[in-house]
C-alpha cells in the first residue's frame, strides 16, 4: 500500500536530529547540506518546519527532466531518480517549488529524498513524532483523530452539563 | 573524521590567526572540549593575570563528539580565567553553535589580545576573519544575532555572542546563542566584551566522518529507545527542570529569601503554570529531551514578547530567592536576563543577597535610589536587572559580584553572602545534604551544582545500586550510604560524579543524558561505547575516568597557581550555625556539622591523591602525567 511521509510541525522540536540521520546514512559523514531533508527555522520566533521532497504526482522535476532519469515509482510512491540517466544538468533543482532536490558538492550530483526505499530513517529517529510515514488513504483519518481530541473533549463537558 | 578538526589561535590585538591540527596523543590525554580547554588555558595563561585585561585567554570549543550520532552532543564549552572567582572559568551550553563549528572545520578558539574596537569572528568552512562590529555594540542577545545573519546574508549561520551586561564588564556576564542557550557561570560574557569581542559567527558545510556510521546509528537508536523510556525523560519533556521544584521545596531544600528559609510557603510557582503560556517545547541538536519551553508573556510591558525557558534556576531567581510567588515574574525576569545576556543564578542571588542588606538597614533607600528592595517586590526585582545589566546606581555594585560588592558596601553585608570561592550558590539548601554540600565547597569552578552534585542522592537509592554505579569503573570498596543526610561515603559520589561530568563535558553530550537527574542514563562504559563507534578512538571506562581525572587536577593546579588553598574549599558560615528552620523532618533542623565537614573533605582530597591542603601529591601529578605542565604541546 502507498504510504507517504508526513510533517506534523506542531510536534517537530527543532533538534535536527533527522537531518543527521539522513545525512549519516546516506553518504557515512554527518554533513547537513548532504541531508535530503531540513529543518527551516525562524528561531527568534520558535517556529520551525522540516521541509523535504513531496513525492509529488504531477512533480515539476519529472516534467523538466530531458533525460527522463526522474519518474514516479508506483509501488513505493515516490519520485525516483536514476542516476545512471542523469547527467546533472539541474534543471529539477530549479523546477522544484519545494526546494526538494538538492546539490551534493562532494559527489557533485543532484539529491533528494527516496523515502529510504519504504522505512525513512527520519521517521524512525523523530522521537517526538513530527515526521510519520503512513499509508496515504489515512492520513486525514490520523489528522481528524488529532483534531477529534481537543473537539471531543469539548463535546464531552457539553454531554455533562446536559446532564 | 571526527578526529581531524583543528585549533585556531586568535590574536585580536595583533589580528594574527594561527590553525593547528590537534594531534590524536592530545586527544587520548584530553579528548576535548572542556578537558582540552583546561590544558590550553593551564599553558597559555600567565599566572596572576587580570581577568579583564587582554592577557586572559578565551577559549571556545566543541566536544569530540559533538554532531556525531551520540547522544544529544551539542555543547559548546567556554573557558578562561574568571572575573568572577578569580579561578578556574568554564561553561558550557547547548544550542546549534557547536555543531556548526565543526561543520566550519574547527574543534578549539584560543583567542587572545584585545581588539581596538567592537569585532566578531565570521569563520566558515576553514576561513576565519576578524569583522568590525561597531553597528552591533549596544544590542541584545536577539538582535545581534539576526543583524549578523542579515550582514552575512545567511539564515543558517549560527552566532554566540554578549549582550549589554558583557559589553558593560558585569562580572557575571554570560554567552549566549539562540534564544535561551547560554554558557551562564563564571562570567565569560565579561571577558569577551573586555576583549572588544561582541560575537563569534560559524557557518560550516563540511563533511563530519562517523567511524562506524551504521552501528553508530543503531546504537543511537537503543540510546534513544533506553533514554525515552524513563520517567525523567518523560518529564523533562514535558515540564523541564521546573520539575525539580515541586519536590525540591515540599522537602524543604530550596534557598527563600536569600538563605532565611528553606522552604517557600504557600508556593505557587510549579512547573504545571507554564502550560498557561507554552507554544511548545524546544530542542538542541540532535537532543530528544526539548527541556526548554517556548512562551509568550502575556501582560505588562513585555506583553506579546516570544521567549525561551525558564529553567529551574529562574524559579529560584525570581521566586523564592527574592521572597516572590508570581510566575509571571519568573517569565519576565527570565526574558531579561536573556535579553542582557546575564546569569539568571548570579543576577537573582545578588539581589536577594540586597534585598536582606535592605531589610537589616545595611542598604537604605539612599543606596538603591529609592526602589524598595522589599521581599516580594516583583517589580523591584525586575528594576533590578536593568539595573545592574547596564551597570545604573546600586546595580553598578552589585554587577562587581558577591566579594567585591561586598567590599564596597562594607559594615557586614559579606556575613550575608551565600557564595564559593566568590560565585553565588544556587538557591538549593544543601544544609540537610552533605553530599550536595561537599559538592558546592569543593567544584573547581566556585559554588556549582553541575559540577559534582549527586543529585540521585536525594533519592533514597537501595545501596546495592549504588555500589553498582559508585563502585567503579575505578575501584572503590569504601562505604556508600542510602541516607541523604549522612555524612558517610558521600567524598566518594561527588568524586565519581565529578569524574563524570568531566567526561561528558570533554565530549559535549548533554548532563542530562548522564547520570545526574537519573541513575539509569550513561555511564562511562556507554561512554566508552560512543567514542569508539563515533571516532575509532578505543578507550577503557578506566581509562575514561583517568582522563577526566587527569583534567580535573589540571583545574585544581591551575586554581593553586591562582592562589586557591584549603580554606577556599568551604561553605560559609550560616551554613553551620543556622539550622533550617522549616520543611518535613528529614529536612528540618538541620545544619552542617563543621567537624564531619572537615573530615569528609580530608577523605575527598584522599581519594584525589592530594594532601591534606589540597595539593595534588608529586605522585598523583606523575600517575597522571601531569609532571611536564605546562608542556606547551599546543
Amino acid at each position: 500500500m502507498e504510504k507517504i511521509l508526513v510533517v506534523a510541525h506542531e510536534k517537530c522540536t527543532g533538534c535536527r536530529l533527522c537531518e543527521m540521520v539522513c545525512s549519516v546514512k546516506h553518504t557515512g559523514v554527518n554533513n547537513p547540506t548532504r541531508s535530503r531533508i531540513h529543518i527551516i527555522k525562524w528561531p527568534m520566533e520558535g517556529f520551525e518546519l522540516p521541509m523535504l521532497c513531496q513525492q509529488c504526482e504531477e512533480a515539476p522535476c519529472i516534467a523538466v527532466c530531458p533525460k527522463d532519469a526522474l519518474f514516479r515509482d508506483l509501488t513505493l510512491g515516490r519520485v525516483t531518480l536514476n542516476y545512471d540517466l542523469c547527467i546533472g544538468c539541474k534543471m529539477c533543482v530549479i523546477a522544484c517549488p519545494f526546494g526538494g532536490m538538492g546539490i551534493d558538492t562532494v559527489v557533485q550530483q543532484v539529491i533528494k529524498c527516496n523515502l529510504c526505499d519504504g522505512d525513512p530513517i527520519c521517521v524512525r529517529f523523530c522521537d517526538p513524532g513530527a515526521l510519520q510515514f503512513v499509508p496515504a488513504n489515512t492520513v486525514n483519518l490520523m489528522k481528524k483523530r488529532d483534531a477529534g481530541l481537543k473537539f471531543s473533549e469539548l463535546m464531552r463537558k457539553s454531554l455533562i452539563s446536559d446532564v | 573524521m571526527a578526529l581531524n578538526r583543528e585549533i585556531a589561535y586568535i590574536d585580536l590585538s595583533t589580528a594574527e590567526i594561527k590553525t593547528a591540527p590537534i594531534p590524536i596523543g592530545m586527544r587520548e590525554l584530553y579528548l576535548g572540549g572542556r578537558g582540552l580547554d583546561m590544558y590550553l588555558l593551564y599553558n597559555h595563561l600567565e599566572p596572576g593575570v587580570d581577568p579583564l585585561g587582554p592577557d586572559n585567554v578565551l577559549t571556545v570549543s566543541a566536544g569530540l563528539l559533538v554532531g556525531t550520532p551520540a547522544s544529544a552532543s551539542a555543547r559548546t564549552h567556554i573557558g578562561a580565567k574568571s572575573p568572577l572567582t578569580g579561578f578556574v572559568g568554564s561553561s558550557n551550553m547547548g544550542g546549534f553553535f557547536a555543531p556548526e563549528l565543526r561543520f566550519a572545520g574547527f574543534d578549539h578558539l584560543v583567542i587572545k589580545g584585545k581588539a581596538d574596537g567592537p569585532v566578531y569572528l565570521w569563520i566558515h568552512d576553514g576561513e576565519i576573519e576578524i569583522r568590525d562590529a561597531s553597528d552591533i555594540w549596544g544590542e541584545n542577545i536577539f538582535d545581534t544575532q539576526e543583524l549578523i545573519k542579515d550582514e552575512l546574508g545567511d539564515p543558517e549561520v549560527k552566532v554566540l555572542c554578549i549582550g549589554m551586561a558583557g559589553e558593560n564588564l558585569v562580572r557575571f556576564a554570560n554567552v549566549m546563542t539562540g534564544m535561551k542557550n547560554a554558557a551562564g557561570r563564571t562570567g565569560m560574557g565579561a571577558v569577551m566584551g573586555s576583549k572588544n569581542l561582541k560575537a563569534i559567527a560559524v557557518r560550516g558545510t563540511m563533511d563530519l566522518e562517523i567511524r562506524f556510521p551504521e552501528e553508530s546509528l543503531e546504537y543511537n537508536r537503543q540510546l534513544i529507545e533506553h533514554i525515552g523510556s524513563t520517567k525523567f525523560a518523560q518529564i523533562m519533556q514535558k515540564w523541564g527542570t521546573m520539575f525539580i521544584y515541586g519536590v525540591t521545596n515540599t522537602t524543604g531544600l530550596v534557598r527563600v529569601r536569600n538563605f532565611q528559609l528553606n522552604q517557600q510557603i504557600g508556593g505557587n510557582i510549579e512547573c504545571e503554570h507554564i502550560e498557561k503560556y507554552s507554544l511548545g517545547t524546544e530542542g538542541c541538536y540532535g537532543c530528544i529531551l526539548h527541556c526548554r519551553h517556548k512562551y509568550q508573556i502575556k501582560d505588562g510591558p513585555y506583553a506579546g514578547t516570544y521567549a525561551e525557558g525558564p529553567e529551574y534556576t529562574s524559579q529560584g531567581a525570581f521566586g523564592m530567592e527574592v521572597g516572590c510567588n508570581n510566575f509571571e515574574t519568573i517569565l519576565v525576569g527570565n526574558h531579561l536576563v536573556n535579553m542582557y545576556g546575564v546569569d539568571t543564578l548570579e543576577i537573582g542571588s545578588m539581589i536577594a543577597w540586597a534585598m536582606e542588606l535592605y531589610e537589616k538597614g545595611i542598604l537604605t533607600d539612599e543606596d538603591t535610589g529609592g526602589l524598595k528592595l522589599e521581599w516580594g517586590n516583583d517589580q523591584a526585582v525586575l528594576e533590578m536587572i536593568r539595573c545592574i545589566a547596564e551597570r545604573k546606581g546600586l546595580g553598578d555594585i552589585l554587577a562587581e559580584g558577591p566579594l567585591r560588592a561586598a567590599e564596597k558596601i562594607g559594615q557586614d553585608s559579606i556575613k550575608y553572602l551565600i557564595h564559593v570561592k566568590g560565585m553565588s550558590n544556587l538557591h538549593s539548601d544543601e544544609r540537610s545534604t552533605p553530599s550536595l554540600a561537599l559538592g558546592i565547597a569543593t567544584g573547581s569552578r566556585g559554588s556549582d551544582h553541575l559540577r559534582s552534585r549527586p543529585a540521585i542522592d536525594l533519592y533514597h537509592l537501595p545501596e546495592e545500586l549504588l555500589r553498582k554505579i559508585y563502585g567503579g569503573p575505578r575501584p572503590y570498596d569504601g562505604p556508600l550510604s542510602s541516607d541523604y543526610t549522612s555524612y558517610e561515603g558521600k567524598p566518594r559520589m561527588v568524586q565519581w560524579q565529578e569524574m563524570m561530568y568531566q567526561a561528558i563535558d570533554c565530549t559535549g553530550i548533554c548532563k542530562y543524558h548522564t547520570i545526574f537527574l537519573s541513575p539509569n542514563l550513561i555511564r562511562f562504559e556507554e561512554l566508552s561505547k560512543l567514542i569508539y563507534l563515533n571516532t575509532g578512538l578505543e578507550f577503557t571506562p578506566e581509562e575514561i575516568w583517568d582522563i577526566a581525572d587527569r583534567a580535573y587536577t589540571i583545574e585544581r593546579l591551575f586554581n593553586i597557581r591562582e592562589g586557591l588553598t584549603r580554606e577556599d574549599d568551604w561553605l560559609v558560615d550560616r551554613y553551620f550555625d543556622e539550622p533550617t528552620p522549616i520543611g518535613l523532618p528529614i529536612a528540618r533542623g538541620k545544619c552542617i556539622d563543621r567537624e564531619k565537614f572537615k573530615q569528609m573533605i580530608n577523605e575527598y582530597y584522599e581519594l584525589h591523591g592530594w594532601d591534606e591542603d589540597g595539593v595534588p601529591r608529586p605522585e598523583t601529578i606523575k600517575k597522571l602525567g601531569l609532571d611536564g605542565e605546562p608542556s606547551h604541546k599546543l
